[in-house]
């Protein structure tokens, strides 16, 4: 009980922190695109440090808002719609491994706050489930734009859902197991006996499905419809302060999310390349033995790295991109993204029984 | 499964705290102008639920059924190394059927945003 809530809140204190310094993440990295200097002013007595307390002050900003609830709405419904879309974000963290097995003093602490047998469902039902924060905000604010916010984005999220769970299954295929732990620890192999075993090798089709698939439910510019900033404002009109805040978090941590999801299951979790519980064996030979802490140390910083570099993709390609007319996202989920998906089960299956 | 439990309660906790935080420390100037709906200025003319297009409808039951499609191929995909061929050929004549049906639904135009 009390090892399950302290590695939550660990794992809890790095999902949010690491959400939080995305937003800075985003600015300066649209910046440097844009050729700008980006948020620089906020400073902590005079120490600016490339403005890294931006965060901090927006998060202080949002808090001391007026708490504000539009006339005709409910007004338990609306504070319930940023809390549920922010909920069902934040507990997916608790079923991503960060690591193998640390041991302090003979017992052993797995890194990973719960391995469910049923991880991969679990994290799917929870991001669709998140979909309800979106549509109740847009119907209880009681605004025709929002209203068409919140279909737009229901009716977005439900397609690419399809696509997203298609583009799993030759994951499961190939890695029969539904448990995140053991599906990092099928890819510790090696393929040839020097490449590793990594789910990118095996599932490059099912890969960019999903990559596609996950950034569409993501809500972030190529398919950034329930939004729209430049037609309608969003579905988040009518909310201010921290519960504004929480709509735009929540974006955050999909995309943090989804970054964990992509590490995990297509680039090998936290294992590094040919290192092993007592260290390296290269595969030309030579071996260079670790102590157990600097394995485990080695394996959390190259998830970090991972998923560093996905939430960086991530931001590129939302910085690159304009966004899609609303039939085009549709033609592009429904008419290309699942028939791809269903030929890339059936390429596997028949790759897999030759 | 009380791990489970410890998960949900800290997320929720967490997220009520933030969503009230606004009522406990931000100020409270409140008039009948600003609780009105967001127009872009314009005077607010409705109160009601605006009439939206039938089209959502149409998708969320296109996505009912696939969904439960794809549920389907999940325990299949578990244990498909084990039973091998047998397999394959079940599951080709399921994944026939669901191409017919995706092939009805594209023919009658549900896929079709706007003609």
């Amino acid at each position: 009980m009390i090892e399950a809530l302290i590695k939550f809140l660990c794992a809890i204190v790095w999902f949010l922190l690491l959400s939080l310094y995305l937003t800075w993440a985003e600015r300066k990295e649209s910046a440097v695109m844009q050729d700008r200097v980006g948020a620089n002013r906020a400073n902590f007595f005079g120490f600016r440090i490339l403005g890294l307390f931006q965060p901090l002050a927006d998060a202080i900003k949002m808090m001391t808002k007026e708490d504000f609830t539009p006339a005709f709405s409910k007004r338990f419904l609306h504070n319930l719609a940023p809390f549920l879309s922010f909920f069902f974000v934040a507990v997916t963290i608790s079923t991503i491994p960060f690591g193998s097995h640390l041991m302090i003093g003979g017992k052993e602490f797995r890194l990973q706050v719960i391995d469910l047998n049923v991880g991969i469902l679990f994290v799917l039902a929870l991001l669709a489930l998140s979909i309800y924060g979106v549509i109740l905000s847009g119907w209880v604010s009681n605004n025709r734009w929002t209203l068409l916010g919140g279909l737009r984005g229901s009716a977005q999220l439900i397609s690419y859902e399809v696509a997203l769970g298609l583009s799993l299954i030759g994951i499961i295929m190939v890695f029969p197991s539904l448990k995140f732990s053991e599906i990092v620890g099928f890819q510790s192999e090696l393929l040839f006996g020097w490449l590793p075993k990594w789910g990118v090798f095996l599932q490059p089709l099912g890969l960019i499905i999903f990559l596609m698939a996950a950034m569409a439910e993501s809500e972030r510019v190529p398919f950034d419809l329930p939004e729209g900033e430049s037609e309608i404002v969003g579905f988040f009109t009518e909310y201010g302060g921290l519960k504004y805040g929480l709509y735009m978090f929540t974006d955050f941590m999909k995309v943090l999310i989804i970054a964990c999801l992509l590490t995990t299951l297509f680039f090998g979790g936290y294992h590094v390349p040919w290192l092993y519980a007592d260290g390296f064996h290269f595969p030309w030979g030579g071996d260079w033995l670790l102590p157990h802490g600097i394995v485990v140390l080695f394996q959390v910083i190259m998830f970090n790295l991972k998923v560093f570099f996905f939430c960086w993709l991530q931001i590129l390609i939302r910085w690159t991109y304009p966004r899609f007319r609303y039939d085009q996202l549709m033609d592009f989920g429904w008419k290309f993204l699942i028939p791809l998906s269903l030929f890339n089960i059936a390429a596997t299956a028949v790759l897999m029984s030759l | 499964m009380s791990e489970l439990f410890i998960v949900f309660l800290v997320t929720g906790v967490l997220g009520f705290f933030l969503v009230i935080v606004n009522k406990i420390i931000g100020p409270k100037r409140t008039n009948p102008i600003k609780q009105t709906p967001f127009e872009c200025g314009s005077p607010y003319l409705q109160d009601r639920i605006y009439p939206v297009p039938i089209k959502f409808y149409l998708v969320a039951f296109l996505f009912l059924l696939f969904d439960v499609e794809v549920v389907f191929f999940f325990p299949w995909a578990l244990i498909f190394k084990e039973i091998g061929s047998l397999a394959l050929i079940s599951m080709s004549v399921y994944i026939l059927i669901l191409i017919a049906g995706f092939i009805y639904a594209w023919k009658k135009g549900a896929f079709v945003w706007e003609k």
